[in-house]
């Protein structure tokens, strides 16, 4: 192979991006060498098996993503802000459409829900680490390493370009040959290993690891939303893994299964795909909802109004979420029956979520709102997200979906759910459980301005894209015609407002970084009613020296009553803890190198890939490491210097 | 923590090298054993229950006491979803290809028709 073969050539944006990623790294390692901080990067992140560092590189590595997945939609809504635009030709707009959407929703969306997961979890549920703290640090690199390799597709060999559903036969080796979908094929291969490694550690640690007392019905609400979710994981991802490895067995070594010729059955592919597509989109939904449960019931200083019916809609959301995949290809003709069906199904979602945002709305009034700024995130998340599940229902129906499918009003109920859902219940919840991750407050200020830049943004940016749709204008169009552009350009000055909005966000860390006081008390915010803030900031190692009994879902509220905290002298017993290790980190690292060879259909390489991970899982095998212990006396010494702030 | 003993897992390793075993015997039938259709996809689902009970019971703890009920509960919503993805696969996948629902002809399924023609 030749080598501008392997390099993408001739594109000058490609260029900037190659110069790009050539200065970022220059500088990481020249940082890391000057600094002399290779032996800290190795030895307290690379080998880490802490939930709490392990949910922070989540965060950073979503964050560093979403900036990635947002400058490929500023180039997008550049592209469209005139008619005949001339910044991306129609094969660069694909591309970047594709890893727009793959990346949002893979490498943003989940890492960050997982991550505030990884860190949240535990402490509220009084766990002193996973269930499988090995297995966490596993899932982390595998996903990271997984972005990676999809995000490297742009500079070498190509990137993706049939959408981020990856449609066959489009996707298949005669309309697509060359690497790029097999970058989508390994890239999300290797992160979902990550995925449900996470889903079924997270189910084991809420099962077997809670606070004496705590049953399930006494859970934390985000807490419920993450037991769900990881069950969903578990019984989605699978159908994703087998739909990804038949398309790869079919693309690299030559099967039928969804081509056009030898019998294959192309439209299986989107059937697969939607059947795992659907409860993804909950998987992101759901620890969104207990994000802003919490949030919401903390800031208006009242208990969660109807605790059990916030349980049970979930639960029935999640089973709803197995039968409706259907309606993502109503316009297959698959026929009227089946059709009928999934729009029923479909609309019965609205029931339970429905109930959700009355709860949410019953728990606000007259109560006594706190403005905190995760506050003013949930409460805009309500109105904003209704918006986007009316015209979900209006695309569940069928027959209307006729006219709705694969326009813009499509592209904007989607965005409309994922990102006042999603995205702000990220930002909300990042910004609330911030203080207890590093030790100091987010500036308020900076937090206002880049939620309303945000905030306003977004319905600028989205809302003219409704009226787009209902004027006929498809979704992945690379140019427009005159007569869209006047909404078009709006949608375009909106998005780059947004944009504005996250660069104060990322701002906001930096400069609080600096200016912000440390000190904090456990309960940083003063509001707290869960498990995590009882805890002193910033959090032990080992989380809890000891543990109340636990007596209802606001653990904290009770224990305040009682004058409880989580260091009780009398009951301090020694903590087991586990090794740090590095294997994690080394396994997936060579998972990266023998996906990336199988993405070029380098099989030799790709063998001795696969030959070092089994050699990897020999050695995990028979690894006897049993942990250490931290002594009595240690743990006093540093709840005592922790809690010196709090007994003034 | 005390030490333990450490068995050589034999159970792990014999289910192990099984289950890779039934994977290419189930290749084998399907690519050159010149079985009839019928008599493959029959054989092809009496190793998948055979590699089920593997796994159920060399893996999956099946057998030990103790752990409460928690498996039997994730063993019934496991047969649910699959079922659910088997037959909404047949439901959703084979109206598609017939022509008697209203009378409706849609591009796409005419595409799908071509496609399948092509094929033979």
């Amino acid at each position: 192979m030749q080598l501008d073969e392997f390099f993408v050539t001739g594109e000058p944006l490609i260029y900037i991006g190659m110069a790009a990623i050539v200065l970022v790294s220059g500088t990481i390692l020249f940082v890391l060498t000057y600094f002399k901080k290779w032996k800290w990067l190795w030895a307290e992140w690379l080998t880490t098996v802490d939930h709490k560092k392990i949910g922070v590189m989540y965060i950073l590595l979503s964050l560093a993503m979403m900036f990635r997945a947002g400058v490929d939609a500023m180039m997008m809504r550049l592209q469209l802000a005139f008619p005949d635009m001339n910044f991306l030709n129609s094969q660069h707009y694909s591309e970047v459409f594709t890893t727009h959407g793959t990346i949002m929703i893979l490498f943003v969306a989940m890492p960050f829900l997982i991550g505030l997961m990884n860190y949240v979890v535990p402490l509220q549920i009084g766990a002193r680490d996973f269930a499988f703290p090995f297995v966490n640090a596993l899932s982390f690199w595998s996903t990271f390493f997984g972005a990676m390799l999809f995000n490297i597709s742009f500079v070498i060999g190509g990137a993706p370009d049939a959408g981020w559903t990856n449609y066959a036969p489009l996707a298949g080796s005669e309309l697509s040959p060359g690497p790029g979908i097999n970058y989508y094929l390994l890239g999300l291969q290797l992160s979902g290993i990550g995925t449900l490694a996470t889903g079924i550690n997270l189910m084991v640690t809420i099962l077997r690891m809670r606070a004496p007392g705590m049953s399930l019905f006494k859970m934390p609400i985000f807490t419920w939303s993450t037991l769900i979710t990881s069950f969903i994981i578990i019984f989605a991802f699978p159908i994703l893994t087998v739909a990804l490895a038949l398309m790869t067995i079919d693309r690299i070594f030559g099967s039928h299964i969804f081509t056009l010729t030898g019998e294959g059955l192309p439209m299986m592919w989107a059937n697969l795909f939607w059947m795992w597509g659907h409860p993804e989109v909950y998987i992101v939904i759901l620890p969104a909802f207990g994000i802003f449960s919490e949030i919401i019931s903390a800031f208006a200083q009242k208990q969660l109004f109807g605790y059990k019916t916030m349980v049970w809609a979930i639960i029935l959301i999640a089973g709803l979420s197995f039968v409706v995949w259907v309606h993502h290809f109503f316009t297959m003709g698959a026929g009227a029956f089946v059709n009928s069906i999934f729009s029923i199904t479909t609309m019965a979602i609205a029931i339970p979520t429905g109930v959700k945002i009355f709860n949410w709305l019953a728990t606000i009034y007259k109560s006594k709102i706190i403005f905190g700024t995760p506050m003013m995130w949930s409460l805009a998340f309500i109105p904003s997200f209704t918006i986007g599940g009316v015209t979900g229902v209006m695309l569940g129906m069928a027959a209307a979906d006729y006219q709705f499918h694969n326009s813009y009003f499509l592209v904007s109920h989607f965005h409309y759910v994922l990102i006042p859902g999603t995205i702000f219940a990220c930002f909300a919840g990042l910004i609330y459980w911030f203080p207890k991750m590093f030790g100091f407050q987010l500036n308020r200020k900076l937090n206002i301005w880049a939620f309303w830049l945000f905030l306003i943004g977004f319905h600028v940016t989205f809302f003219p894209q409704y009226f787009l749709g209902l004027d006929g204008m498809a979704r992945r169009l690379f140019t427009i015609g005159p007569e869209w552009f006047t909404l078009n350009f709006i949608s375009t000055a909106g998005a780059f407002v947004m944009g504005a909005g996250f660069a104060v966000f990322v701002y906001c860390i930096v400069y609080s970084y600096f200016k912000s006081t440390r000190d904090l008390p456990g309960d940083v915010w003063g509001v707290g009613r869960t498990l995590e803030w009882a805890t002193p900031t910033p959090v032990p190692k080992y989380n809890f020296a000891t543990l109340p009994d636990v007596k209802s879902h606001d653990a904290l509220i009770d224990m305040k009553e009682d004058g409880e905290t989580t260091f009780d002298e009398d009951k301090l017993e020694s903590i087991h803890m586990p090794n740090y290790t590095g294997q994690p980190f080394i396994m997936t690292a060579i998972m990266f190198f023998a996906s990336f060879f199988l993405v070029f259909e380098w099989i030799t390489l790709a063998s001795i890939g696969l030959i070092g991970i089994i050699v990897m899982m020999y050695v995990r095998s028979f690894d006897y490491d049993g942990g250490y212990h931290i002594g009595v006396d240690e743990i006093s010494k540093i709840e005592n210097s922790l809690r010196g702030h709090d007994n003034e | 923590m005390s030490e333990k003993k450490h068995k050589y897992p034999w159970n792990h390793i014999i289910g192990f090298v099984l289950s890779i075993a039934l994977t290419f015997l189930a290749a084998w039938t399907a690519l050159s054993s010149d079985l009839p259709v019928m008599w493959i996809i029959i054989s092809i689902m009496v190793l998948a229950v055979i590699q089920a009970l593997i796994q159920l019971f060399m893996f999956m703890h099946i057998v030990e006491k103790g752990a409460g009920d928690a498996p039997w509960n994730m063993m019934f919503h496991a047969a649910v979803v699959a079922a659910i993805v088997v037959s909404g696969s047949l439901f959703t996948m084979s109206f598609g290809f017939t022509h008697d629902h209203g009378g409706g002809e849609h591009e796409t399924e005419q595409h799908e028709e071509q496609g399948a023609h092509e094929g033979h």
